[in-house]
């Protein structure tokens, strides 16, 4: 009597579940689920002032692998170089980032040596990722600009160390290097934070056995630390690399004059140039953003199966 | 034996001391090269624009202050170059419109969300969860170009409602919502509420926000930040530019790529003065910001 009284009271409050999460889903269906199908339509039509023309899988082939005449062939070296560019601001970027805050989040966790004011430096570190990264940019462009007038070159010139200022800014891989210094400089502190979530969750009991047994630093780092950190390492390594296909204000505006650096040009920038036009190239950058949420799906699924996998350890060592 | 002993745990303790040394060192040094590129700009902002130029870096401050704040509100420089680019009070007024605005649709709607998600029974409740949980990695960049064509063709650009209404629909924050409300939301005050013949809408509103409130404040602290720092959608949908409309980094990054204002100290108080609010808030809520990173982990 009783249990079919609560059935029935569950029935009649499940429409409530659905009122709550409808204005989420209608939102979202609006202003995303259908711009996803329409930008997977206009990678089918034309480009510019022929926009309404279906073109089949002519912007994929363009893009890909060039096609008869010279502006497709352009477009395709142009989205080719953005890709590399991506990959290559990327891979740098990830690496002075990882190395930093895999370093800093394994000494702000130890509790043999323990440094002074760690909250303090916590802070200061995360500090450059709350800061807007065009203002980043504008902050970096005055700092290492091309000219005689900008901060490092006067600084230089003063010091006798140059004679010519240096073209920071116009060079195709010192214009790189800045771009990675710039975003691990925004970054290291996040990836340390995240980090060092995943350390805090280590049994400190481990650390005192290795201890006792005599395990070195550096043992027990490879051997302990990394093995548990591999899960939330993986999850950085995968969020940080969706997050590099996207880069955008740092690249689009670290530049003197009114062109953007063809060296910084990534795929998330050609996507915008592409539509940000009088006649905008819809099929070209539609494309494009196909291509990338592909790749954004494949890595997707990784951290999915990496994910599923990872509880693994956590719940064995709950067991234990 | 005791002496050997001794001997062992002195160096040991040596060892450690140096190390810790070793480890202020860097950890200093990188707080000065976190600082320093924003020191810099901040006295070149004091600075006079001859002074940049022929001094190069300086650490300590200049005395114009006053007159570069002076030549960034006067139209007659350069035919208001100046002022047709950079307006401080609008930039303000507008991005602290639309970051307030999607700060506050975001936090209310993601709570509904993962509040219906949680106490609510219902056939489709599993696959929503599932499906929020798996679109949370869909990056913006991907469907812009239909979002922007979409919008052109409703005739929504130049306008600021594409620009907070999709805050309603945050993955990210749904989820973040969800594991709180999981952990930490004692399900029988619904039940208590009900018996004492609250109405569900009620219920959320009165007894589940207070409860709420921590984390509906973290997360609204990240929605302000991320929609204040935005660049990307704004410049694509705000189409013509138009000062009145335009946000704060869409001003700073005006003046980067306007040649004709060169004055070097007006262009380093331009960008102070766009990162001034966000550093002023993160440095009184540092706390809460700190912790709350890796609690909203999956931002990507």
């Amino acid at each position: 009597m009783q249990a079919t009284g609560k059935k029935r009271k569950s029935v009649s409050y499940a429409k409530y579940g659905y009122i709550f999460i409808a204005p989420f889903f209608i939102v979202y269906a609006f202003f995303m689920v259908y711009p996803l199908i329409n930008t997977f339509r206009l990678s089918f039509f034309g480009n510019g002032a022929s926009a309404d023309v279906f073109v089949g899988l002519q912007n994929y082939q363009y893009l890909l692998f060039g096609g008869s005449d010279r502006a497709a062939n352009a477009i395709q070296s142009q989205f080719m170089n953005s890709m590399g560019n991506t990959l290559i601001l990327w891979v740098g970027n990830f690496v002075v980032q990882i190395v930093l805050s895999l370093l800093l989040a394994v000494w702000f966790s130890d509790v043999r040596i323990k440094i002074k004011g760690t909250g303090f430096f916590k802070v200061i570190m995360y500090l450059p990722n709350i800061i807007t990264a065009s203002s980043v940019a504008g902050m970096f462009l005055l700092l290492f600009g091309n000219t005689k007038y900008g901060a490092i070159n006067s600084l230089l010139i003063n010091w006798e160390a140059i004679i010519e200022p240096i073209k920071f800014i116009n060079n195709v891989w010192s214009s790189r290097v800045l771009v990675m210094l710039i975003q691990s400089w925004m970054w290291f502190g996040n990836t340390m934070l995240l980090l060092l979530s995943g350390i805090f969750g280590i049994d400190p009991s481990i650390y005192e056995a290795a201890e006792i047994d005599g395990s070195s630093g550096a043992n027990t780092f490879f051997r302990i630390t990394m093995p548990i950190l591999k899960p939330i390492f993986i999850y950085v390594f995968i969020t940080s690399m969706i997050g590099g296909l996207q880069m955008f204000d740092i690249p689009y505006l670290l530049h003197e004059g009114r062109t953007i650096r063809p060296s910084l040009q990534t795929g998330a920038v050609f996507i915008y140039q592409n539509f940000h036009q009088a006649n905008p190239n819809y099929g070209y950058s539609a494309a494009a953003s196909v291509i990338l949420f592909i790749i954004t799906g494949a890595l997707g699924m990784i951290i999915y199966k990496f994910n599923t996998d990872s509880a693994a350890p956590v719940k064995k060592r709950k067991k234990k | 034996m005791a002496d050997s002993y001794n001997h062992s745990d002195k160096t040991y303790r040596t060892k450690i001391a140096i190390h810790s040394v070793i480890r202020l060192i860097v950890c200093i040094l990188l707080t000065i090269i976190c600082l320093l590129p924003i020191y810099i700009i901040l006295v070149n902002a004091t600075r006079d624009s001859n002074d940049i130029i022929v001094n190069g870096v300086s650490l300590l401050p200049g005395g114009s202050l006053i007159k570069n704040i002076g030549s960034l509100n006067d139209p007659t420089i350069q035919n208001g170059a100046y002022t047709d680019t950079f307006n401080v009070w609008l930039g303000y007024r507008n991005s602290l419109f639309i970051s307030l605005a999607s700060a506050a649709l975001s936090v209310f709607f993601s709570g509904l969300t993962a509040y219906g998600l949680t106490v609510y029974d219902f056939k489709l409740k599993k696959p929503a969860t599932t499906f929020i949980l798996a679109i949370m990695m869909i990056p913006t960049q991907v469907v812009s170009t239909g979002f922007l064509q979409f919008m052109a063709q409703i005739k929504w650009l130049d306008n600021y409602a594409p620009l907070i209404l999709p805050a309603i629909a945050a993955p990210s924050v749904v989820f973040f919502m969800l594991q709180y409300m999981r952990s930490s939301f004692p399900l029988d005050i619904v039940e208590a509420a009900r018996i004492d013949g609250c109405g569900e809408f009620r219920t959320f509103l009165q007894i589940s926000l207070p409860i709420f409130k921590p984390a509906f404040a973290v997360q609204a602290i990240f929605a302000f930040v991320a929609s204040w720092n935005n660049y990307y959608t704004p410049s694509m949908l705000l189409v013509s530019g138009k000062l009145e409309q335009r946000t704060m980094p869409m001003m700073v990054a005006a003046i980067l790529s306007n040649d004709k204002i060169t004055d070097y100290g007006v262009r380093n108080l331009a960008i102070v003065l766009s990162i001034i609010p966000v550093v002023v808030i993160y440095l009184c809520l540092s706390k809460f910001i700190v912790k709350g990173v890796a609690l909203g982990a999956v931002k990507g």
